[in-house]
């Protein structure tokens, strides 16, 4: 049984390999999305274009200015004149911020009174202007403590003091490209499994590795390892570009993060076999391996918290083996995190691949016909 | 022989080729799914999915020493939405929990909270946020300053001296002033998503009409070749332009945007956005030779480039300067700088036409490679 | 349509010095070869060659979708490369496959070829009624074109063609995949068209017997034209080198198998309990008996020699003088000797519904071991079903079915053990190399070590596949193809081998080799069932049934079949005379 097995394995691996194209599909995409994704995907921003309105006959708005000068998060495009200069400068997407700073604003400063400055932001995309305005909010905090300070003024009763954890500087390339692990990980499993039965069916080999003795649980094996030892490989591959390309911290243990890599592709073949047992031809093997693909990484936590999604949407979620590995992910990445603390994610994936695997068995069998 | 009219259109010819196209796509079902079921379900399950918007994001607070001043502190968390706070006595478990993903932060009041205040000296309150998701942190970060500088005016005011920042800031959002990530997810996901629509509605047409070997059979006809490509972009056209109403209809009904600009300039917008692309499925057709080929490549050099490269959701000026030349070859980009701008700003003209300009040369190209790439022959 | 009959030229299509290759810098693949011929006008040719001889290259660059390396080619008078919008606009080509619209009704894929060539409206109905009296396709008017048979399609296809009458017409492998009654349809409906409207007809075709039909034919291999001229002349030149054996108690498969590689034969074949003979010289019968060395009781008498004698003829001469090898390979196989009279396969009562329809309704045979036993039957007869359900690859709604003594509908695995399987089209994994398939199928099979390696040995040298061993299966020709799929199926020894339409397409000669191949398996005692299309392969089998609508219509030796159904007023029907009565008895 098991040299029946290997043999189907490595016909499969030979089938993969051999063909230009077909070896191209399984390199090309994860080396372009990594490179894509890790430096597209950021919500940080930089050189966002700031108008300045300044009407300030003192000089201390000069001082603020030149913060937001200093500054790699900002690049002030221009200076305007009039009130009336503020809407097109916005409208026309010239400057993300304009900062206006009032007529008073320095006297009123050095009389004890606070400084007027008007913060206005173009909400098109109203979580870059959040971004933004939180930078704003820094600079400006940072100025005032400063200025109270040098002025003996009295400071605010109580004052926060923040740190973040796993991830100091609040970089979210750090949360991010360790998602990418994941990612890229499905999608290859998938397009290797979720074709493999279409493709046998559609060049009619299926038929003749039917008529041998080969029990379909057999088949099931052999057609699973491929995408198993592929997603390893590429997983692989992209740990160690995260590691050492992007220089994110691995602080956990590799048996936390490979068994958790394990579960979920074995939940990620059960999948693919049984969106590849139910298809007839390649291209519904495709549309289906593309239906899921999309709203499970959209519903996984990667780019945008389940915290934020409606309840049922939320509930949803807890089918989707992608959502589990993220956690674990950049759990033992940032966190260092062990099993004590993510068994709870590993339990979900196991069971979605044992069901999954097992209705592709099923479906394996009754496809015969 | 008969009158030389190799390159001249025949009327009869286009309509009886747009017709056929037509009955088959009522009659394939799929088609019909790609335009209408696909859009539909795609937006509802972005729509729904992708949110920036915390919530009730679960915050621990930490009250060693409860009193009037800390009850009033933690008051301002239990009373914002944003905010479901769990109170623990020891920052112990509170740190326990936020290392087990219970809770997104924690604000933590030291025992000698209230005596530091009174004493006129600044009490340091302790905020420790899971940096894991770093933009969510962010925004936590955010919302527990807003708390904080809420509670620092009213306990200045209920002592009799008003709070006096050196810089007071005072921020307006224009266009989406509360702040709602969806009034600008939806309209750029109605590019993201139509593009993928186009592209995957006509990358299969032609396909498979050489897989069935018809395309073999109507190039031996006087047909022209131009009418081929018109019988191809008029019905999937249409079909798009149905598809993205729905969406648009989709977007204002369900999703609450609101749409500041005019009906008349996103129709024209859309249908140069539709025709670029048809055009660029039309070319993964012709390129692919066959539908499985043609539906993969359609997926890769449609949706991943919309969805990372359009600045729907990620900024396109924090991007590297190469990964920015490249969003300028993907036409969602213009789609959604359009959209965004017509739903929440109005209609800006110099942006609309810029954007329009764009796409206009981008559908114009791309018809260009289509005619060079299709002839008569099969080679 | 005036000026297209005044129009009065000698050829219709002239080339000379065409050369077309295809594929990039690492394979190079010369579909024709520097060919030079005139196809004559008014009149139907045939361009007559197995797969992979160009047939459809030529084809596509006389409908100007091609560009030829070298060599020019004149399409009415026009330049087929320069003009060729121009000749696209005066030709009509039917592609290989249909070119239907099969989302598309009847009517509708009329209509829109009505548009196409631009037929004003008030002309359509007239015509449509003499296309659709001609098709017999009138009552499905209103049926999508995917929905109709094989033949029928066809039909569609060849009347979306005529629509306006062209004055040439293309046909590529019209008759491909269609049944006899469907096949004989057509020939009709495209001679009436040469003779009302004066066109000229320039058709392919795999099917050797019906290049007789055609009134000029141009035989071609690899790219080359091997010889043109009236299908009868060919074989004229044979008369008297055709014989038949009646081999009485001497077995029939090795005595074929020991004329066959003989130097002073062409060719011989097994015709049910026949042998068809022809020899390089003109004999007499005598001869024929003393230079073969015949004992007496075989009967020797001439016969007439038909267009395939002549074309095997110019295709060994051609091979032999590229150096190939044109003798028969035999393999050998363990003998299986027990029990010969053992039924191995028992079929009763067995039924297999799809939703309301019976796809196979109620047949019942049996197979005694080491017989050959061919299942015939129109397109949409139950063949391919019954076949599947025999493999176990499909459960029986009803009935028994025995497969070496295992109960299919039990004990599946088991049986498979004992089976073989070709299935229709190569269905082998085409990115592994030869020797990869064969490695891969003898471990599905369950060797391994000593065993396995002997086997792969075996089949490299018994099918000649070892200069080929590391070659993609892709890139083979499609009679290494053949031998490759039967080698993979034959790696474990089974007792019985289920080849379904195991040579369509291949050139005669390797069809022939193929059979050489079966029947030394027969001879070694391995059960054959088979499917085919070709009427004369149904002639090697022992036996025979032929389907119809799920039922057997019709059981015996070809011999008996050919006696008892034969056509009136035909003294030597054919096994294709034969099907059709039969088809057309039971119609009625």
């Amino acid at each position: 049984m098991f040299r029946r097995i290997l043999a189907l394995t490595i016909k499969e691996f030979i089938g993969m390999l051999k063909n230009k194209k077909s070896r191209m599909v399984l390199i090309l995409p994860p080396i372009a999305q990594i490179i894509v994704f890790g430096y597209a995907a950021t919500f940080d921003l930089r050189d966002v274009p700031v108008a300045i309105y300044n009407e300030d006959q003192g000089d201390i708005s000069r001082d603020v200015i030149a913060r937001f000068e200093g500054s790699r998060a900002f690049r002030i495009i221009d200076n305007l004149d009039s009130d009336d200069e503020i809407a097109p400068v916005i409208n026309l997407q010239k400057a993300l911020v304009v900062l206006h700073f009032h007529r008073e604003f320095s006297k009123n400063m050095l009389s004890g009174r606070p400084g007027e400055l008007q913060v206005i932001l173009d909400g098109r995309n109203s979580n870059t202007a959040l971004i933004a305005l939180n930078y704003v909010q820094t600079i400006i905090a940072d100025f005032n403590r400063q200025w109270a300070a040098d002025h003996s003024m009295p400071s605010a009763p109580a004052r926060l003091v923040v740190r973040s954890w796993f991830n100091r500087m609040l970089d979210s390339h750090w949360f991010i490209i360790p998602g990418i692990v994941a990612l890229l990980t499905i999608v290859v499993t998938l397009e290797v499994t979720a074709l493999s039965v279409a493709k046998e069916r559609e060049a009619g080999t299926f038929d003749q590795l039917l008529v041998t003795p080969m029990t379909p649980f057999e088949i099931l094996v052999g057609k699973s390892l491929p995408g198993m030892i592929i997603g390893l490989i590429e997983g692989t591959f992209i740990i160690f570009v995260t590691c050492f390309w992007f220089d994110i911290p691995l602080r956990g243990s590799l048996l936390v993060l490979y068994s958790g890599l394990f579960t979920f592709l074995l939940s990620a073949i059960g999948i693919g076999l049984m969106i590849s047992s139910i298809s007839l031809t390649q291209q519904q093997g495709l549309m289906g391996a593309f239906m899921f693909l999309v709203p499970s990484v959209v519903l996984s936590g990667f780019a945008t918290p389940i915290a934020n999604m409606p309840k049922f949407v939320q509930d949803l979620t807890l089918l989707n083996p992608m959502r589990y590995i993220l956690v674990i992910v950049r759990s033992v990445f940032l966190q260092g995190a062990g099993f004590e603390l993510l068994w709870t994610q590993y339990i979900p994936m196991a069971v979605i691949g044992i069901v999954s695997l097992a209705v592709a068995a099923m479906l394996f069998k009754r496809r015969l016909y | 022989m008969g009158r030389t009219s190799e390159t001249r259109l025949s009327f009869m010819r286009l309509k009886g080729l747009i017709w056929k196209e037509t009955k088959q796509i009522v009659r394939d079902p799929s088609s019909i799914g790609i335009a209408f079921f696909l859009p539909v379900a795609l937006l509802l399950i972005f729509g729904y999915g992708v949110s920036l918007d915390a919530e009730h994001v679960p915050i621990g607070i930490v009250i060693e020493q409860p009193g009037p001043e800390a009850n009033d502190f933690a008051a301002g968390f239990r009373d914002s939405d944003f905010f479901d706070p769990v109170f623990y006595e020891s920052v112990q478990d509170a740190e326990k929990d936020l290392i087990e993903r219970k809770i997104m932060g924690l604000v933590w009041t030291r025992s000698d909270f209230a005596r530091t205040l009174l004493s006129g000296t600044t009490a340091p309150i302790g905020v420790i946020v899971n940096g894991v998701d770093a933009n969510q942190a962010r925004i936590v970060e955010g919302y527990i300053t807003g708390v904080w500088i809420k509670w620092l005016s009213s306990y200045a005011l209920s002592h009799g001296k008003p709070l006096s920042l050196p810089v007071n800031i005072k921020h307006r959002i224009w266009f989406n002033s509360a702040v709602r990530s969806r009034n600008f997810l939806v309209p750029g996901l109605v590019a993201v998503i139509m593009t993928l629509i186009g592209g995957m509605l006509t990358s299969m047409v032609v396909a498979r009409e050489w897989e069935r070997g018809t395309m073999e059979a109507l190039l031996v006809t006087p047909v022209r070749i131009r009418e081929i490509i018109l019988s191809k972009v008029i019905p999937y056209f249409i079909l798009g332009m149905g598809g993205m109403l729905l969406s648009v209809y989709i977007s204002i009904v369900v999703f609450d945007v609101p749409f500041r600009g005019s009906y008349l300039a996103l129709g024209f917008a859309s249908a140069l956005f539709m025709l670029t692309a048809i055009a660029l499925g039309l070319i993964i057709s012709t390129a692919a030779g066959n539908q499985f080929v043609a539906g993969q490549i359609a997926i890769v050099i449609t949706f991943l480039p919309a969805f990372m490269l359009s600045g729907f959701v990620f900024d396109i000026n924090s991007m590297p300067v190469p990964i920015q030349v490249i969003t300028y070859t993907v036409s969602a980009r213009y789609f959604v700088s359009i959209l965004q701008t017509l739903f929440l700003a109005g209609d800006i003209w110099p942006i609309y036409l810029v954007n329009c300009l764009w796409l206009a040369i981008m559908a114009f190209i791309f018809f260009l490679i289509i005619k060079k790439k299709s002839h008569k022959r099969l080679i | 349509m005036d000026q297209a009959q005044s129009w009065q030229d000698d050829f219709c299509i002239e080339v000379s010095g065409l050369t077309k290759t295809f594929g990039s810098d690492d394979k190079i693949i010369t579909a024709l070869d520097n060919c030079s011929f005139k196809v004559k006008s008014g009149m139907v040719t045939g361009l007559i060659g197995p797969d992979g001889a160009g047939k459809t290259t030529f084809m596509r660059l006389c409908a100007g979708l091609l560009v030829p390396d070298e060599g020019e080619i004149k399409v009415l008078g026009m330049d087929a490369v320069r003009d060729f919008l121009k000749v696209q606009s005066n030709i009509r080509y039917m592609p290989q496959r249909f070119g239907l619209y099969e989302d598309l009704t009847v009517q509708e894929n009329l209509d829109l070829y009505s548009d196409l060539l631009g037929i004003p409206k008030e002309r359509r109905q007239e015509r449509y009624e003499i296309l659709m009296r001609m098709t017999g396709l009138a009552p499905f008017k209103q049926r999508l074109a995917g929905r109709l048979s094989g033949g029928m399609k066809q039909k569609l296809g060849l009347a979306c063609t005529l629509i306006k009458p062209p004055r040439l017409l293309i046909l590529d492998e019209p008759t491909v995949g269609v049944d006899p009654v469907s096949r004989r349809e057509l020939w009709e409906i495209v001679y009436s068209q040469v003779e009302e409207e004066g066109m000229s007809v320039l058709l392919s075709t795999a099917y050797l017997d019906e290049a007789e039909r055609c009134q000029e034919v141009i035989l071609m291999h690899e790219g080359h034209t091997l010889g043109q001229g009236v299908p009868s002349e060919f074989s004229q030149k044979l008369d008297g080198h055709c014989f038949m054996l009646d081999p009485g108690s001497i077995p029939k498969r090795s005595l074929q198998r020991e004329l066959a590689n003989r130097d002073e034969v062409i060719d011989c074949i097994i015709l049910g309990e026949k042998i068809r003979l022809v020899t390089i010289d003109t004999l007499d019968s005598s001869q024929v008996k003393q230079i073969f060395q015949l004992p007496d009781e075989v009967e020797v008498a001439h016969a007439p020699p038909r267009f395939e004698d002549a074309f095997i003829w110019l295709l060994k001469e051609r091979l032999i003088s590229l150096g190939r090898d044109v003798k028969l390979k035999v393999i050998t196989h363990k003998k299986i000797s027990d029990l010969p009279d053992e039924d191995i396969i028992v079929v009763k009562n067995l039924k297999r519904r799809f939703g309301n329809f019976y796809a196979v309704n109620g047949i019942s045979f049996t197979v005694k071991r080491g017989e050959v036993f061919g299942l015939l039957g129109a397109n949409g007869a139950g063949k391919t079903t019954t076949f599947r359900m025999l493999c176990g690859l499909l459960p029986a709604s009803e009935g028994e079915l025995y497969v070496a003594g295992e109960n299919l509908r039990k004990a599946r695995a088991k049986a498979r053990e004992r089976i073989g399987y070709m299935a229709q089209k190569f269905s082998l994994y085409v990115d592994l190399t030869v020797i990869q398939n064969l490695n891969f199928f003898s471990s599905a099979y369950g060797l391994y070590g000593k065993k396995q390696r002997e086997r792969v040995e075996w089949a490299l040298d018994a099918f000649d596949l070892r200069q080929e061993a590391n070659t993609l299966s892709r890139d083979l020709p499609l009679g290494f193809k053949q031998r490759l799929a039967l080698a993979a199926a034959l790696m474990h020894e089974p007792d019985i081998l289920f080849l379904d339409e195991p040579t369509s397409g291949v050139d005669p000669l390797a069809r022939r080799q193929f059979w050489a191949h079966i029947n030394s398996l027969a001879d070694a005692g391995v059960t054959i069932m088979v499917t085919t299309h070709f009427m004369e392969e149904a002639e090697y089998c022992d036996r025979i049934v032929i389907m119809k609508r799920g039922k057997i219509l019709a059981e015996g030796t070809p011999e008996e079949l050919k006696k008892k159904y034969h056509p009136p007023g035909v003294d030597n029907p054919t096994m294709e005379d034969t099907f059709i009565t039969l088809i057309e008895m039971k119609e009625t």
